[in-house]
């Protein structure tokens, strides 16, 4: 049992700091691809992908500035008045942990709070000699902590099964993102012997979901775009992947449901996903339209956001 | 001024006093560059924890710090003797004067105060009248505000029988105190004051009402996190281990308070309430509060529901009642108060008024409803116009004025601009009574002003704190 | 005089209403004048009616209801034998100490406008003289405006403005009786027009303050009048706020559209 106004708090705690996260991956590979010669021939701009991958293509363009590597890290990193900037997110994330700091443990609460002062350091405009691959890292870090502290302290109660499940909900919308925006390198009959671009544009994916090194260890073998997503999606071993996610949240709503001893349509929704995932095969994803069932997933995780803050009281 | 006040180190006479024999030992054995080196580790300490506080009306203050002074203050075993028995005697009193007052107000009657200084009191609430106070303890947390003059000289100077705050401090104080000096706490004997928690929780759940289940749900309300105070309440709820809650998290059904949680509705039956009476339920106080509970009155009234402190008993903090305190306590315990008054002039008496105007540069003018340091004159510290505009205040509303002389309030040493300094200092001891009696750890919160020769410790106004040691015999 | 009076209030939502609780100030007590025959409330919803009585006397019913709805009515509806006491009051429920009803509140706090205003009228006569003239002195002063304020309105603004309703006639009256340490206190109800009007659109408030000798007297500055048996008392305190019919809060019900219809009528008049 615990305050509904806790669980909502907490549950978008760990979504605030894993989105924050995510950004800064995004960012990172973003760097990396635009460093790439340009003999190669990159019609992409790289850091528009970014901005799509954040979902913020949108609200970018009313900003009214062509998107370059400065423009794009001062509306996705650093803007105060972007709700959806790394800044905004860990501010926002400290917000939501400030009101429930008696649900967490000293240690997550001091990650959290700690972050909070230090982002004094990067915000503002007195970042000019900002290093941007320092802030990237420090983000990583932050969110190392916040989860690292909750791992291995919190208590295996309902509260650390909200914070888990916000985290995986959203951990699963950006990697789905990412894929989505980058779908059209991944199909089959875009290129299978895959040039020196392809080559940059899938590592740049696995990079930004940290899946490198994983993908060798997987596969053994070089880059096959169906591989890459079949890693992404389907592979409950890669963390970041959808099933992974849905392994994860299928487990916690089962937890929650045997503590409260009720279960509902969160618990349904979560295992039928999660199964769709676990039985599905490469080739169906690319049968069905990899954009397709992207879509499509995004949309049903979202709804299963909303089924569970109803189903918890949370709203 | 400084030459003339007791310091709690060096007495009057500049000998150091037994009990801060070892402080003053560590103290000179320290280099003031390691004494820097932890002022700067405890307010690192501090941030990191998140122990901030808003000041009203400062921009940009949104978390504050208040400082922490590193030189404990040390107390006897004898002074916090004499301290315990007064504050049990005092708290007693004050909450027979609640009873009394929203009962059959035999005080009045008698003519101890006159009626109106009761019934014209916006914190009087008549909605009080005639409801059953459980376990007749209306005010389970009260915080005394204590000033020493000299070694056996100490005075009550407010009652703080509303909310008092403060009391994280005063165990946040200690927690640093050991994380930086341990070495210093191994050379004394200090009694602890950490049970403050499981004291409350005992104190509370006894107040718990008769149909409540046997380990009755407790819960902390707090006006939400834009609170000054709101570190302590997360910090009490924390330590109490029940939930904190915002007025949006309960709800009223049938004369009884619920909460929502993740499993439905779950019935509280006492709530440590951190808001003020106005704004606790907009049905029966002010209707446009957002930050209470529609109904909770009625809970409190059918008795479903218990209330610390309850409602009314900030008439208990008015000034100009706590001028008759001596009264008031000879009234309902039938013994001299331990603990005296400082004396105060009622500016209501036309008599008092006129020594006030005449002497108001050696005096300290405050309003009887005011808090915080808010609206009060130094005498002595205010400049000539600023005593003329305030003597105009004073002439076209009287009533709302008390004046008391201006003590030499005792010094403490305290480490400012790289040395070591006497500051003055006050003492809020926390005092918890339950069905079962009233109980204090020992200790308290000193607060100290930081600024040379100012009186004012209030941490709005630039004041900082300090451990408070109470030793044992 | 047999009164027999209904008072219905009605509330629609655009957006359904999940819960509702509402503090109702609806019962009237017996007095000497004041003889309830019967008296009932009807709500046409599922909920809990918990009665309890408030410091200043008044019957209360805590009302709850939970649900979801687009519509809700709360009715009273009693017939009450009410006789001329020329304003004196007698066989009330006194709780509170007298001293009371000398403490101002936000809304009747007075400024010096109406604390000259009170002395100048009262000037050299009784209590209860200066009290009549007080009544008509307001009733000559203020303009009866319908729409000019709200339930928020203070007695200085509504001073300061020269006109209001009836609400704003009585906190004027009690702010001026109180500055002259004459305990005073509001009181809401209904009136009979003499017209013999039978359909209201609101209730009605005057104002009591407490004479020497007499005890509390009711006066009513919007009619220039004490109050006689054509007065239904229901409710008082220091304030509207006090004694007003219906305090609540709901959630859920957006868009709330309030009607109130109240039926006033003599036993045996032709309908």
């Amino acid at each position: 049992m615990m305050l509904a106004s806790t669980a909502n708090d907490i549950f978008w705690m760990s979504r605030y700091v894993e989105r924050a996260e995510s950004l800064a991956r995004i960012l990172g590979a973003a760097r990396r691809m635009s460093a790439i010669p340009q003999v190669l021939g990159d019609e992409t701009n790289e850091w528009e992908s970014a901005l799509s991958a954040a979902g913020q293509r949108q609200a970018f363009g009313e900003a009214d500035a062509p998107a370059s590597e400065k423009s794009v890290f001062d509306w996705l990193a650093f803007n105060d008045k972007n709700p959806s900037s790394i800044t905004s997110c860990l501010r926002q994330a400290r917000f939501n942990a400030r009101a429930v700091r008696p649900a967490l443990t000293t240690e997550t609460w001091e990650a959290i709070n700690t972050a909070w002062l230090e982002l004094k350091r990067f915000s503002g405009s007195s970042g000019r000699a900002r290093d941007y691959n320092q802030f990237l890292q420090w983000v990583l870090d932050v969110s190392l902590k916040v989860n690292g502290s909750a791992f291995r302290n919190q208590l295996r109660n309902d509260r650390y099964w909200f914070s888990r499940i916000g985290v995986y909900i959203e951990r699963a919308d950006n990697t789905a993102r990412i894929l989505d925006v980058k779908y059209h390198v991944l199909l089959p009959e875009h290129s299978s012997v895959g040039g020196s671009l392809d080559y940059y544009q899938w590592s740049a994916i696995l990079r930004s979901v940290s899946a490198l090194t994983a993908y060798h260890w997987v596969y053994r073998q070089s880059f096959k775009p169906w591989l890459i997503a079949d890693l992404l999606v389907l592979k409950e071993e890669m963390p970041r992947s959808l099933a992974s996610c849905y392994q994860n949240i299928a487990t916690y709503l089962d937890e929650l449901a045997l503590a409260y001893g009720r279960q509902g349509p969160a618990q349904r929704a979560a295992r039928n996903t999660h199964a769709r995932l676990r039985n599905a095969r490469t080739e169906d994803l690319f049968q069905h339209g990899l954009h397709e069932f992207l879509e499509e997933f995004i949309a049903e995780n979202n709804k299963l956001g909303m089924t569970i803050a109803e189903q918890y009281n949370l709203v | 001024m400084g030459t003339t006040s007791f310091d709690e180190m060096n007495g009057h006479d500049g000998d150091c006093r037994q009990a801060y024999a070892e402080l003053q030992a560590w103290l000179e054995e320290t280099p003031k560059e390691l004494l820097e080196q932890r002022r700067v580790e405890a307010e690192a300490l501090f941030r990191r924890i998140g122990i901030t506080f808003a000041v009203y009306g400062a921009e940009n203050a949104e978390e504050r710090l208040i400082p922490f002074d590193l030189v404990p203050r040390v107390l006897t075993a004898g002074e916090w003797k004499r301290l315990f028995d007064g504050l049990v005697q005092r708290v007693q009193a004050i909450n027979a004067l609640i009873v009394d007052l929203y009962g059959d107000a035999e005080i009045l009657k008698a003519g101890l105060i006159p009626e109106e200084m009761i019934y014209a009191n916006p914190a009087f609430r008549p909605e009080m009248v005639g409801i059953d106070i459980p376990q007749a303890v209306p005010v389970v947390i009260a915080g005394i505000d204590i000033v020493r003059t000299g070694p056996d000289e100490f005075f009550v100077l407010e009652d703080n029988a509303r909310t008092p705050s403060g009391v994280s401090y005063m165990l946040d104080n200690r927690e640093v105190s050991h994380l930086l000096f341990p070495d210093l706490i191994a050379r004394h004997r200090i009694r602890p004051v950490e049970s403050y928690a499981d004291e409350l929780l005992a104190v509370l759940e006894s107040l718990a009402p008769r149909n409540a289940r046997d380990k009755p749900t407790i819960a902390v309300l707090t006006p939400g996190s834009f609170n000054s105070a709101f570190y302590e309440h997360s910090f009490l709820a924390d330590k109490l281990g029940v939930e904190l809650v915002e007025g949006r998290d309960l709800f009223v059904r049938d004369d009884e308070l619920f909460m929502r949680t993740t499993e439905g509705p779950k019935r509280v039956d006492v709530l440590y309430r951190r808001v003020d009476d106005d704004f606790l339920d907009p049905l029966t106080f002010r209707p446009d509060s957002m930050l209470g509970v529609p109904g909770l009155f009625s809970c409190y009234r059918s008795g479903s529901l218990t209330l610390a402190n309850a409602v009314g008993t900030g008439i208990a903090d008015d000034k100009a009642i706590y001028s008759y305190m001596p009264d008031i306590v000879r009234f309902y315990t039938g013994e001299d108060p331990i603990l005296g008054n400082v004396p105060t002039w009622r500016c209501r008496e036309p008599a008092a008024l006129s020594h006030v105007l005449e002497n108001l540069a050696d005096l300290v003018v405050k309003e009887v409803h005011g808090s915080g340091g808010y609206g009060m004159l130094v005498g002595p510290a205010a400049s000539k116009k600023e005593r003329a505009t305030f003597a105009a205040k004073l002439k076209a509303d009287p009533d709302n004025f008390i004046a008391q002389p201006t003590l030499a309030l005792s010094t403490c040493p305290t480490f400012v601009d790289g040395g070591i300094a006497p500051r003055h200092v006050d003492l809020r001891p926390f005092v918890l009574t339950g069905a079962d009696g009233t109980r204090i750890v020992p200790g308290g919160l000193t607060r100290v002003a930081l600024r040379e020769g100012s009186l004012v410790v209030n941490s709005s106004q630039g004041g900082g704190t300090k451990d408070t040691w109470v030793l044992e015999d | 005089m047999h009164l027999i009076l209904r008072h219905e209030t009605s509330y629609a939502y655009d957006a359904p209403a999940r819960s509702v609780i509402q503090l109702l100030r609806l019962t009237p007590r017996p007095h000497e004048g004041q003889h309830i025959r019967r008296w009932r409330i009807e709500v046409d919803r599922d909920a809990t009616l918990r009665p309890h009585e408030d410091c200043f006397g008044n019957l209360v019913h805590a009302f709850g209801a939970e649900g979801s709805f687009q519509t809700l009515t709360i009715a009273v509806e009693g017939e009450v034998q009410t006789e001329d006491t020329n304003g004196v009051l007698r066989g009330t429920i006194e709780r509170l100490p007298l001293g009371l009803y000398l403490r101002q509140t936000d809304l009747t706090t007075p400024d010096e406008a109406i604390c000259a205003f009170a002395m100048e009228v009262t000037k050299a006569k009784t209590t209860l003289d200066g009290l009549h003239a007080l009544t008509v002195a307001i009733h000559e002063r203020l303009r009866f405006d319908t729409q000019a304020t709200d339930a928020t309105t203070t007695a200085q603004r509504a001073f300061a403005e020269g006109h209001g309703v009836c609400q704003d006639f009585a906190h004027i009256f009690i702010a001026a009786a109180r500055s002259l340490k004459i305990p005073a206190r509001y009181v809401g109800g209904y009136m009979r027009h003499a017209d013999g009007t039978e359909d209201y659109e609101a209730g009605h408030g005057w104002a009591e303050a407490h004479v020497p000798d007499l005890g509390w007297v009711a006066f009513d500055p919007a009619n220039a009048a004490c109050a006689n048996d054509a007065y239904l008392r229901v409710a008082c305190g220091l304030d509207y706020l006090d004694a007003s019919p219906v305090r609540g809060v709901r959630t859920g019900g957006l868009g709330e559209t309030l009607d109130v219809r109240i039926s006033m009528r003599e036993a045996g008049a032709q309908q």
